[in-house]
């Protein structure tokens, strides 16, 4: 089995942010609710740079170690998914997540938290693959289809990068070694306890 | 025209010489756009976080990295159940331990059948309706901490969810009786709650908790002031911490609720474990003391050994005759 991850080569995102609006279209993610954003850091200094920021898909993942009814799990390809059905919106994996990924629709009590929603790695839920049910919860489930998650599959500069970890990470390394430099795998040392090596 | 031809061959060579001295040192040094970069890991040496700029309205997911969060988890997986699983069941090991050697505090001179009001009605109404909140909202808030490992191999996913939802909804909604409460607390008991040199005689004493000792002591002894500051300043904390987690990112960002819920979590700890010793003391622990709170009378006798200072108090108020307490003999069974 894979171990599907993101990687965003920061050198060459352009912050179109297609990956967000292809995201939120593909699943129809609520307003207000972002599963994916683009975050630019030195925004018009030299040297700025943009990254695409999901759920990173954590090893050891913090929101699941930290949930407090253990909606959390991992799939075969570690993917990290959760039930809406068992979470009650307290927003302890919001505060454990790295990456800001947990967000929550203003509904229920004072409007505070709902269910939490996040990037589902275009896997969908625990629900049978490709129903209705799962459809509504989490969104489309293209992995189930042989498909990897839309924002790295129509990224225009082919900057977010998803599949197995192994081969997203050889693909930037080869890119690292042709243009001769290289940001780094944003995110990885945090999400995955390593990086690679350029 | 030859020479014009020559003029021409040589124009194009001196050119093509110049493009061939000034190319080589171009491809030579490739620029590297990432040397004046931002990088990753200075970034988070430096700040311990990073963020930028996002397009999309919600400002708050310009925040790129926290790897703070793993300090949280760790303080919400293994320090925060140490600190209240030390304080709660230390508490509970002392009550047991003190209730087994030395028992229920009795009243020495027995009941003199006689009482004096101690709380009115309002006073109680206000008590309870701090305590049952403060029960309801202990047991949600430890369902948080303690849930998981306990309870949920027991009663399976669905069924713990459910309940950690009502739960939450209870946790969330009492939390404003419960303030209510303890700012009534604060208003109506600040007069018999400022420490004063009794209190030191009193502790000095122990509280009169070993032997048969009774400090004196006016309406509210030494034990019972610190019972009172620590609702207040407890309550206060819990409650100011917890809106601030009910109310994401009114006034607070990712750190402010991290914070918030170390604070609320580790003061409502400390604070369970310090009512579970206050119920103790309330029930089981001392004869004749639950009145107070139940019928709002306590005997005379109790009111004498306990609160000497403030019998005489009330008796100056109501004449001299008044509260005069029967023979221990002579009270009625």
């Amino acid at each position: 089995m894979a171990r599907m991850k993101f990687l965003c080569d920061a050198d060459r995102c352009i912050e179109c942010n297609a990956c967000v609006t292809a995201c939120k279209n593909e699943h129809e993610v609520p307003w207000g609710i972002n599963r994916r954003r683009v975050v630019t850091i030195n925004d018009g200094k030299p040297g700025e740079r943009s990254i695409s920021m999901a759920c990173m898909h954590c090893t050891d993942a913090p929101c699941a170690a930290v949930c407090p009814v253990n909606c959390f799990y991992t799939t075969a390809d570690a993917v990290v998914l959760h039930s809406k059905d068992l979470c009650i919106g307290c927003g302890y994996c919001f505060y454990a997540c790295p990456f800001g990924a947990p967000q929550y629709p203003k509904v229920g009590n004072f409007g505070s938290r709902g269910k939490m929603d996040k990037c589902t790695y275009c896997a969908g839920g625990p629900e049978a693959d490709g129903s209705k049910e799962e459809y509504e919860k989490y969104g489309a489930n293209r992995l189930a289809e042989g498909k990897l998650p839309l924002c790295a599959e129509m990224c225009s500069t082919k900057s977010l990068l998803a599949g197995d970890g192994e081969i997203i990470a050889q693909i930037y390394r080869e890119r690292v070694m042709k243009r001769g430099y290289g940001s780094g795998a944003w995110g990885w040392k945090t999400a995955y306890r390593e990086t690679i090596e350029s | 025209m030859a020479s014009f031809g020559r003029f021409i061959r040589l124009a194009f060579g001196a050119w093509a010489l110049l493009l061939l001295v000034t190319a080589v040192p171009a491809s030579a040094q490739q620029v590297n756009p990432t040397a004046s970069s931002v990088k990753e890991q200075q970034l988070l040496q430096e700040l311990n976080r990073i963020q930028g700029r996002v397009s999309i309205p919600d400002q708050r997911s310009g925040v790129l990295e926290q790897p703070q969060g793993r300090e949280w988890r760790e303080f919400r997986n293994v320090t925060l159940p140490w600190i209240g699983g030390v304080a709660i069941l230390g508490m509970i090991a002392v009550i047991v331990i003190f209730y087994l050697t030395v028992g229920m505090v009795r009243l020495e001179a027995g009941r003199s059948g006689r009482t004096i009001v101690r709380f009115n009605a309002f006073e109680r109404f206000v008590h309870w309706l701090t305590a049952t909140c403060f029960i309801v909202l202990a047991i949600s808030g430890l369902n948080i901490t303690f849930g998981r490992p306990l309870l949920l191999p027991l009663i399976g996913f669905e069924a713990f969810s459910e309940w950690s939802q009502w739960a939450k909804y209870a946790h969330n909604y009492l939390s404003f009786p419960f303030t209510l409460g303890v700012v009534l607390i604060f208003l109506m008991w600040i007069g018999g709650n400022i420490p004063n040199k009794v209190d030191i005689e009193w502790a000095k004493r122990g509280g009169g908790l070993i032997g048969h000792d009774h400090p004196p002591a006016y309406r509210f002894n030494g034990g019972q002031k610190m019972i009172y500051w620590i609702v207040v300043i407890g309550g206060g904390l819990v409650a100011a911490s917890g809106y601030a987690l009910m109310f994401p990112f009114y006034g607070t960002g990712i750190e402010g609720m991290q914070m918030a819920q170390i604070v609320h979590s580790i003061v409502a700890v400390l604070f369970v474990a310090a009512m579970i010793g206050h119920i103790y003391i309330g029930t089981i622990g001392m004869e004749g003391a639950f009145e107070a709170m139940g019928s709002g009378e306590v005997d005379v006798n109790w009111a004498r050994e306990h609160h000497s200072l403030w019998l005489d108090e009330q008796k100056a108020q109501t004449g001299p005759n008044d509260g005069q307490p029967r023979p221990a003999t002579a009270a009625a069974e």
